[in-house]
């Protein structure tokens, strides 16, 4: 079994508030940036795969240099690869630009019998490049998912968290897996694997090695095209402090507002 | 000009987000026609109901091939609608299962996607779509340079729009317009969750629980309080993470975004990543202890002291006024 992993690296969540809109648009955000949190589940499920039924596990990503960061902390966590994909022809590609480009990572790999993503990144908040990378490649596409039940040569069983409960679906392989945070809880590397990750030599595969011609990718191919960013408009938030003498006292005035003044109850 | 919506039903239970939807596409469409997109078993009375929310015709796919839902099944009954009215838009609710298909379906079709709009404008057959990005902190505004463009809509972002029973419109019966032996994913089992819980994404009220709760008893006072205003039960990842209450009730960056009237943040010291998924909120009460805690600078309300003294004082006050059991 091959396993490929799907990540992206991405503004540490803390100093998201930081970034301005010129900053963003430019492409570089100037703060701190770790493995988008999603993505340490699929991470683990990756390596627990292995751990389960072996095979190999292998992380990717399109991103420029700097992404090697978040790939050596796969590779910490326990990955036993990671590929990078990176041409100037990818800048400003849209998720299904994005999309494209990890299908054909993933092809020139030579497949995988099951691709993990994470649920959404936290900077472009799609939630789309799994069901885009399920569609180019032709294969199954499961979301929501809380749990590998079990994988055989040709299916994989997983259970589903909806809105109303979870539901159990088998489908066949190769799928693309998109995990949630109740599927795991991602482990911490050990010291000697940082450091051997550190060490380690990440091959990057460009358009041309991909086979992809530049105007299938990029700022030029994207079906969205972002025309503006901006703060969100500060809401006007004084906090009124509720005083009293009791608890009783003070959840009837607080009623008071929220009935009689907002009227929102 | 035309506007497509598709309906997110569960078993014939539609979540509401999916009318406010319909309230939209009806704005947008000004004299076009707004066409619901129904798929499902044995969902002939959400079909009506559509036409009650404002629909002017509905596509109705019933057949036991769309009982649960599946991409394969669910994209080729979309790819039928679509061909057959060539709408401007195709708008999804961004429910979950909504966000899910929109995707697919956007990618399956070649077609630009939108998700999670709070704002959607048509000029001059273009769609432009303002999205909340950064997990909340920055606004983009994008456009979907394909027709049609497929949109989700974030929840509560629309208006619900009224119910008119007596309202009239074109039912369009299509069966299985695909052969299922060839889909080959299957669902072979459901665990309900546990009836009668308001969902967190469309409740208008939600009483929340951080690490003040203390533990997983601790969430049973602001159970109580929600039972009596009809709220939803939220939690910060700090509860979640100490196995008080299941995830699905974590709001913030790595749980839901909501934007209910009221939050009521029980316990909560309002970290950043929690601010992430109720900043929208429209009024914002706080109960906290420390009277420094981050959540005093985005409340609307605070109330400084002991949550296990004043949620049940609440309780008390509020099932007094509103009669409640
Ligand atoms: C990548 C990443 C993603 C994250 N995603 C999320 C997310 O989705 N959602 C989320 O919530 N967090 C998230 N976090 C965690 C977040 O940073 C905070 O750690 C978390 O929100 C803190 O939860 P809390 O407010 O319940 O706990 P604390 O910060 O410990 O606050 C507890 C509060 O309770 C008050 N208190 C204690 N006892 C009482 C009492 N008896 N009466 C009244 N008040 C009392 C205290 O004064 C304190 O303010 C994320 C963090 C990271 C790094
Ligand atoms: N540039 C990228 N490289 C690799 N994986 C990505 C990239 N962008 C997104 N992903 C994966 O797709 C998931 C959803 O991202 P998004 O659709 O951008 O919200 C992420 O959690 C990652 O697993």
């Amino acid at each position: 079994m091959k396993y490929i992993v799907l990540l992206k690296q991405t503004p540490d969540t803390a100093e998201l508030p930081k970034i301005t809109p010129e900053q963003a648009l430019a492409g570089n955000e100037g703060v701190t940036k770790v493995m988008n949190p999603w993505d340490e589940y699929a991470v683990e499920e990756g390596i627990r795969l292995k751990e389960r039924y072996g095979g190999e596990t292998v992380a990717m990503s399109m991103g420029p240099e700097e992404v090697n960061e978040a790939l050596k902390s796969a590779l910490a966590m326990g990955c036993d690869r990671a590929v990078r994909l990176w041409d100037e022809a990818f800048e400003g590609s849209d998720v299904w630009g994005t999309a494209l480009v990890l299908a054909k990572g993933i092809e020139k790999d030579g497949g995988a019998d099951i691709v993990l993503t994470g649920k959404m990144s936290v900077d472009g908040n799609a939630g789309a490049v799994a069901h885009g990378v399920a569609c180019k490649l032709g294969v199954s596409l499961l979301t929501q998912v809380a749990k590998i039940v079990e994988v055989t040569e040709e299916t994989i069983t997983v259970e589903r968290l909806l809105d109303e409960g979870r539901e159990t679906v088998v489908a066949p392989l190769p799928a693309v897996v998109s995990v949630v945070k109740e599927i795991n809880e991602p482990r911490y590397p050990t010291f000697i694997r940082i450091r051997k990750a550190s060490r380690a030599k990440i091959p990057v595969l460009s358009a041309a090695d991909l086979g992809l011609s530049p105007e299938e990718v990029g700022a030029s191919a994207a079906k969205v095209k972002w025309v503006n960013l901006e703060k969100p408009a500060p809401k006007k938030r004084q906090v009124v402090i509720i005083e009293g003498e009791t608890p009783e006292e003070k959840a009837a005035k607080l009623l008071d507002y929220l009935m009689n003044v907002e009227k929102v109850i | 000009m035309s506007v497509l919506v598709w309906i997110d039903q569960f078993r014939g239970r539609v979540q509401p987000a999916s009318w406010e939807t319909l309230g939209l596409a009806r704005t947008l469409a000004e004299d076009g026609r707004v066409v619901a997109v129904v798929i499902g078993e044995g969902v002939e009375n959400v079909a009506q109901d559509a036409i009650a929310y404002g629909a002017d015709a509905v596509l109705l796919y019933d057949d036991p091939l769309y009982r649960d839902f599946r991409f394969e099944t669910y994209n080729a009954a979309l790819k039928d609608a679509t061909t057959s009215e060539n709408p401007v838009l195709v708008l999804f609710p961004a429910t979950t299962r909504g966000r899910d298909l929109s995707a697919s379906f956007a990618c399956t079709m070649d077609l630009g996607l939108a998700p999670d709009a709070q704002a959607v404008q048509v000029e001059e057959g273009r769609v432009v779509v303002k999205r909340p990005v950064y997990s909340g902190n920055m606004i983009a505004t994008v456009v979907v340079e394909t027709t049609p463009a497929v949109v989700s809509l974030r929840p509560r972002t629309a208006p619900m729009p009224e119910k008119d029973a007596s309202r009239s419109g074109e039912v369009v019966k299509k069966g299985a317009v695909i052969d299922g032996s060839q889909v080959k994913t299957q669902v072979v089992g459901f665990e309900e969750k546990e009836a009668g819980e308001v969902s967190l994404t469309d409740a208008r009220i939600i009483v929340s629980g951080g690490r003040g709760v203390k533990g997983p008893e601790g969430f049973e006072p602001l159970r109580e309080l929600a039972r009596v205003l009809g709220a939803a039960i939220g939690a910060s990842r700090a509860a979640v993470d100490a196995g008080w209450i299941s995830y699905d009730h974590q709001v913030g960056q790595t749980g839901k975004t909501v934007r209910p009237d009221v939050y009521i943040a029980c316990g909560i010291s309002g970290a950043i990543q929690h601010q992430a998924g109720m900043r929208e909120s429209k009024i914002i009460v706080a109960i906290n202890k420390d009277p420094e805690a981050p959540i005093f600078q985005i409340a609307d309300y605070g109330i400084v002291d002991d949550l296990f003294k004043i949620v049940p004082a609440l309780t008390k006050e509020a099932r007094k006024r509103l009669g409640a059991s």
